[in-house]
């Protein structure tokens, strides 16, 4: 353990006004100035990554909130246009989850292939999007179904399309007082459903235990030969989860021909942005990225 | 290198399970699935388990089972195992200061400031504000009271930096405080003046500059011309044989560091009594090596030093030689600060700053007849050693020795040459340079048969050596060897010749897109044939003349007295089987002696396959001898040579120890006379015995992601009287494990000679999830030659030699590429792909 443990400060709060207080005093939104960031109040739910980095002697001093015990802020709960999953759901509630299984399996499958059990036991949907990573492996499937959060705040409570939300590496339309307490997935009408085609596909460093070198979540409805729906995302080929519109609209309407699909590997190879880091190459990344689509819409054709 | 559309999508494929998820599959209905028969299964391991010859024997007679369980070729528990499984066994990081004793109830925890530069000169260290420096004990190489190095084959390796810094995360200083927290931070307020030099990180560049004519001091970083050791096998005339020749292969070979991966990480407990002797406990290998290194750091005798091994959380060779580094700074520490020390490295320490496997480079040419006689071989071998000397000769020597595989040529010549660089040392690792010349010989042997248009198989028959032939160095084989029957076996299980030919056909068939849901998939099955000597290299054995002590005490209790350390390979379970099945005695009537240098006799390292064969023969010469030491004292003892129950035993023990007071037997390994080795020539008998192998391994290539996945795999191999068949299949299933990794997924990152991916998130050993079924057999031969317990040779290395050739010459035919260098990583493949210029479909 690197850790220094003295520049440490941590409080778990029970209830989400405890825990938002807190976030507001340190951002000055309650009658007190507002402070630092070195004093401002950093949320912890499962801990999964923070933890790694805190063994590691890496994880930034200062003062630490622990939202784990907020149970307003767990469950699952289906209505008919949408499931909500409250943010502290952990991979574990996810994959376990037989609706979500059907719906948006490629959201259980993400948590299928997230860490070992003990992490999915642990590990929470809102910290894995507020944590920010690009490599994280649930944002490709949420930014496929049309997420939404719900931010709350002292100032009150909001909806973000989770496609807007990471705006630059480990940047979000998080304000620092604010907490992400629900994620919304729309659901499709049932005769959608029925055409509708989900792929996920999780290209790690081995088949389990791994980080993400590429990650690919598509999803459409057949509409006869064409595509409707169309959507495409994917994890560690730029500095955040990536929704790609312009791949989607090359493919959006189309019948999935060869030429097609070559236009859309195009398009997707410019819209993406990998880098050469110490788990993958640009090279691979990207190739990779291209290869994946391909194999999205020819094993769809199959269906 | 993409994949293209091709002109029409598939619509009418099969359907078959795949990586992804598509619409209607629903993963937790398959989990559901999986996890019943994951439950089934477990069950029935149980079941099975609860059923083996010595639990259910417990409940008919606990005695006559337990002698029937522990013969020799039984399978009996681990000894240490129920403490382990339970959490008790205590590991060096769990002992308190107080543990061996010493009545001392705070201990200073320590930890290493190292160098971040390849090479320089270290000329101030700073110390910044931040923690009471005052209570913090700092330990320089002005504090060593003997000599500053760490004593192996060639005293190069200081123990602590003074001056000039070899390699990046050399050891400069240690800093002490008893609360671990403060330590650490304390290293991160070290401020380092040095003066960066150049460093040398290639080998071959290394080789080249230290002996040009003009060499400069940046070009020479060791010794006269930064070998650290050469020497030539010659047998036949190579020069000449050429011009009999009718077709010559030619290629390079490669090969990575790998990093021994043991699950309990280096650390030592380390206390310095008032009289000044020094003792260490901790986790190693090799008690006696840390014994001598001690010696010379302290400038102590013997009786002054004390080693104990604790638990050890494995080794894999890790534990061989760096124990004696981590040791000394312990003790050092102790020294100074006047109370016990520990160190216990964390894995990132552990990973970037111990020894790894040496990467290699190969070149071989080799000359044919066009029936496939393999005429001439003519084979460079080069080691990175690293910074410095560690055990690089002794890796070069197995290395070269096994460069030319089981093959029979009459003409060969293996120059094998290990370099200095400015990369941490590379050590010793399971198979100790034999990996390596191994992969490369044996993916030779393909791309010659290739070239010959013979098959694999048949161009491998052909050559295969046979008794009475000769290996590289003029050994004349006297055991029986038959590797033909093991290839076939192997062939048979994997169901060889049938594979290969169905996958060529699949794989023409794929790329011309007709494979359907797999058109983007390849398969492919490849085959190594190789050998491992057993025990030391050359006249090894014999220089260290290893011993064993057995006693009883008053109890009758008797005690198996060796160096040879339990490090998760079975040593106790293997020692009790031994003395039992000799002395005919239940195991709780035997126990083998902690290793501890003041308790033990010196029997060698635990290392290089020995330790059933070398020092298990030296325990069963020395319970034999005991036991004919009390049948021979006779008088109303009544114990026969023939049969007796341990009371009886008990009771001749005690008659015995009444008349003579003692009753211990030491035994020494005696060369035998008709192994002969020629240090400087390179001649002779390289090794007393081989364990021989015929590996397959199956492997499919996903062309959408270039991952390869092992499908299936088969181990056939003699490795002489198979002493406990549980834990010999355990060897090779752990060692075909760790071979998948050295040939698919370990790769270490180097940025100027540093080991950037320190962690097991980023450093890729495979899980249970990547490594395939390993089907293990083993055959027995008559072999009256062997002198190991039973017969028994060594077995502990063989698996790492022949896995990763088996599966690169899999991934050759599934992808028709020359792949000559591992490890071969998804991001590998997809620039040979590259490289090839080859568009896929």
């Amino acid at each position: 353990m690197r850790a220094y443990l003295p520049e440490y400060e941590a409080v778990s709060a029970r209830t989400l006004v405890e825990a938002l207080t807190l976030l507001a005093q340190g951002a000055g939104g309650l009658d007190g100035p507002a402070q630092p960031p070195g004093r401002r109040w950093q949320p912890i739910a499962g801990g999964t990554d923070l933890m790694v980095l805190f063994s590691a002697g890496k994880l930034p001093a200062g003062r630490y909130l622990d939202i784990w015990g907020i149970e307003e802020l767990r469950g699952i709960t289906v209505a008919p246009s949408h499931i909500d999953l409250g943010a502290l759901s952990t991979f574990t509630q996810v994959r376990q989850h037989p609706l979500l299984a059907c719906e948006f399996s490629s959201l259980t499958q993400a948590a299928i292939e997230s860490g070992a059990i003990a992490i999915q036991n642990r590990g929470t949907l809102g910290g894995n999007i507020a944590n920010a990573s690009p490599a994280a492996d649930s944002p490709p499937a949420l930014l496929c179904y049309d997420a939404e959060l719900e931010l709350v705040s002292l100032r009150g409570a909001r909806w973000v399309p989770y496609a807007e939300f990471h705006t630059g590496y480990k940047q979000m339309q998080r304000a620092s007082d604010e907490l992400i307490v629900r994620i919304r997935l729309p659901r499709l009408s049932a005769v959608e459903r029925e055409r509708q085609v989900h792929y996920y596909r999780k290209v790690g460093t081995r088949k389990a235990q791994a980080i993400s070198k590429v990650c690919f979540a598509g999803s459409f409805v057949r509409d006869g030969e064409r595509l409707s729906r169309v959507r495409i995302a994917l994890g560690s080929v730029a500095p955040i989860p990536l929704r790609c519109p312009r791949t989607e609209a090359v493919l959006e309407g189309a019948v999935p021909t060869s030429a097609v699909i070559a236009a859309a590997q195009e398009v997707l190879g410019s819209e993406i942005a990998p880098i050469d880091d110490i788990r993958s190459t640009q090279d691979y990344r990207r190739t990779v990225a291209q290869n994946l689509l391909f194999d999205f819409l020819a094993q769809a054709a199959l269906h | 290198m993409r994949i293209r559309p091709q002109g029409k999508q598939p619509r009418q494929a099969e359907k078959q399970p795949s990586h992804s998820r598509l619409a209607g599959a629903r993963p937790q209905e398959t989990d559901c699935a999986n996890a019943q028969l994951d439950a089934v299964a477990a069950t029935q391991a149980l079941t099975q388990g609860g059923d083996s010859a010595y639990d259910s024997g417990v409940k008919i007679d606990a005695e006559a089972s337990a002698l029937r369980a522990y013969a020799i070729g039984g399978s009996p528990p681990r000894r240490e195992g129920p403490e382990k499984v339970r959490g008790q066994a205590l590991y060096v990081d769990d002992l308190p200061a107080d543990f061996y004793g010493t009545g001392e109830v705070e201990l200073v925890h320590g930890v290493t400031v190292r160098s971040p530069v390849a090479r320089g000169r270290l000329r101030a260290i700073g110390f910044l504000p931040g923690v009471p420096w005052d209570e913090i004990v700092v330990v320089t190489a002005a504090d060593i009271p003997g000599q500053n190095h760490i004593a192996l084959l060639e005293n190069d390796q200081p123990c602590l930096v003074s001056g000039l810094i070899n390699h990046a995360e050399e050891p400069l200083l240690i800093l002490g405080h008893p609360d671990r927290v403060i330590a650490e931070r304390a290293r991160t307020l070290v401020r380092l003046e040095i003066d960066p030099l150049p460093p040398q990180l290639d080998l071959d560049d290394s080789l080249r500059r230290g002996t040009k004519p003009d060499a400069g001091p940046n070009d020479v970083i060791w010794g006269k011309d930064n070998v650290f050791k050469t020497f030539t096998i010659e047998k036949g005339d190579v020069a000449a044989a050429w011009a009999g020749v009718d077709v010559i292969v030619e290629g390079d070979y490669e090969t990575g560091a790998q990093e021994q991966l043991y699950i309990e990480p280096q650390g030592m407990l380390a206390r310095v009594r008032p009289d000044g002797s020094v003792e260490v406990f901790g986790s190693l290998q090799c008690p006696y090596y840390v014994h001598a290194a001690l010696m010379a750091v302290f400038n102590l005798p013997a009786d002054k030093v004390r080693i104990v091994q604790t638990e050890t959380g494995g080794g894999f060779g890790g534990k061989e030689e760096y124990p004696s580094m981590i040791a000394a700074h312990t003790a050092l520490l102790a020294r100074k600060a006047g109370r016990p020390a520990k160190i216990v490295y964390d894995r990132l320490e552990d990973m970037v700053a111990t020894t790894k496997r040496h990467p290699s480079r190969t070149h071989i040419k080799t000359g044919w007849r066009h029936d496939g006689t393999l005429v001439v071989q003519d084979i460079d071998f080069r080691l990175d050693g690293g910074a410095y000397m560690t055990l690089s000769p002794v890796v070069l020597s197995r290395g070269g020795l096994h460069a030319a595989g089981p093959y029979a040529c009459d003409h060969v010549r293996v120059r094998a040459r290990a370099a200095a660089t400015n990369m941490p040392p590379h050590g010793a690792f399971r198979g100790f340079g034999a990996p390596q010349s191994v992969f490369a010989i044996e993916r030779h042997m393909d791309e010659a048969a290739a070239k010959l248009g013979m098959s694999e198989i048949a161009l491998r028959k052909k050559n295969l050596v046979r008794d009475g032939q000769t290996l590289s160095t003029g050994q004349v084989l006297r055991e029986r060897v038959d590797m033909r029957a093991l290839l076939d076996r192997a062939l048979a299980l994997s169901g060889y010749e049938a594979k290969r030919a169905r996958y060529d056909e699949e794989n023409r068939r794929a790329a011309q897109g007709q494979g359907g849901m797999h058109a983007q998939r390849r398969r492919g099955i490849g085959v190594a044939t190789f050998m491992h000597g057993a025990g030391f290299t050359g006249s090894g054995e014999r220089y260290l003349a290893s011993k064993v002590t057995v006693d009883c005490d008053a109890t009758g209790q008797v005690h198996v007295r060796a160096s040879s350390t339990e490090i998760g390979q079975g040593t106790n379970t293997i020692f009790t089987q031994i003395a039992a099945e000799i002395l005919g005695l239940p195991p709780d009537a035997i126990t083998v002696v902690r290793p501890d240098t003041s308790q033990v006799p010196n029997s060698g390292p635990t290392v290089a396959s020995r330790t059933v064969m070398v020092v298990g023969g030296l325990v069963a010469r020395a319970c034999q001898q005991l036991k004919t030491r009390l049948v021979e004292a006779g008088q109303g003892m009544r114990l026969a040579a023939a049969g007796y129950r341990p009371q009886q035993f008990r009771a001749a023990v005690q008659a015995y120890l009444a008349q003579h007071g003692t009753l211990s037997v030491t035994t020494e390994y005696e060369p035998p006379p008709d192994v002969q080795w020629d240090d400087k020539a390179y001649r002779g008998d390289a090794y007393a015995t081989y364990a021989w192998a015929a590996y397959v391994a199956e492997v499919e290539v996903d062309l959408v992601t270039y991952e390869t996945r092992v499908l299936d795999f088969v181990a056939v191999q003699e490795v002489g009287k198979v002493v406990h068949p549980i834990l010999a299949a355990g060897q090779i299933e752990g060692g075909v494990a760790q071979g998948v990794g050295f040939a698919l997924y370990e790769k270490v990152a180097w940025r100027e000679g540093r080991m950037a991916n320190g962690q097991m998130t980023n450093y890729i050993m495979p899980t249970s999830a990547d490594v395939p079924p390993i089907r293990v057999e083993f055959i027995e031969v008559e072999n009256p030659r062997l002198r190991g317990p039973g017969g028994a040779k060594g077995i502990g290395e063989l698996p790492l030699d022949g896995t990763a050739p088996a599966i690169l010459n899999a991934v050759a035919q599934a992808t028709g590429l020359r792949l000559n260098q591992i490890p071969l990583l998804p991001e590998d493949l997809l620039a040979a792909y590259a490289r090839a210029g080859l568009e896929n479909g």
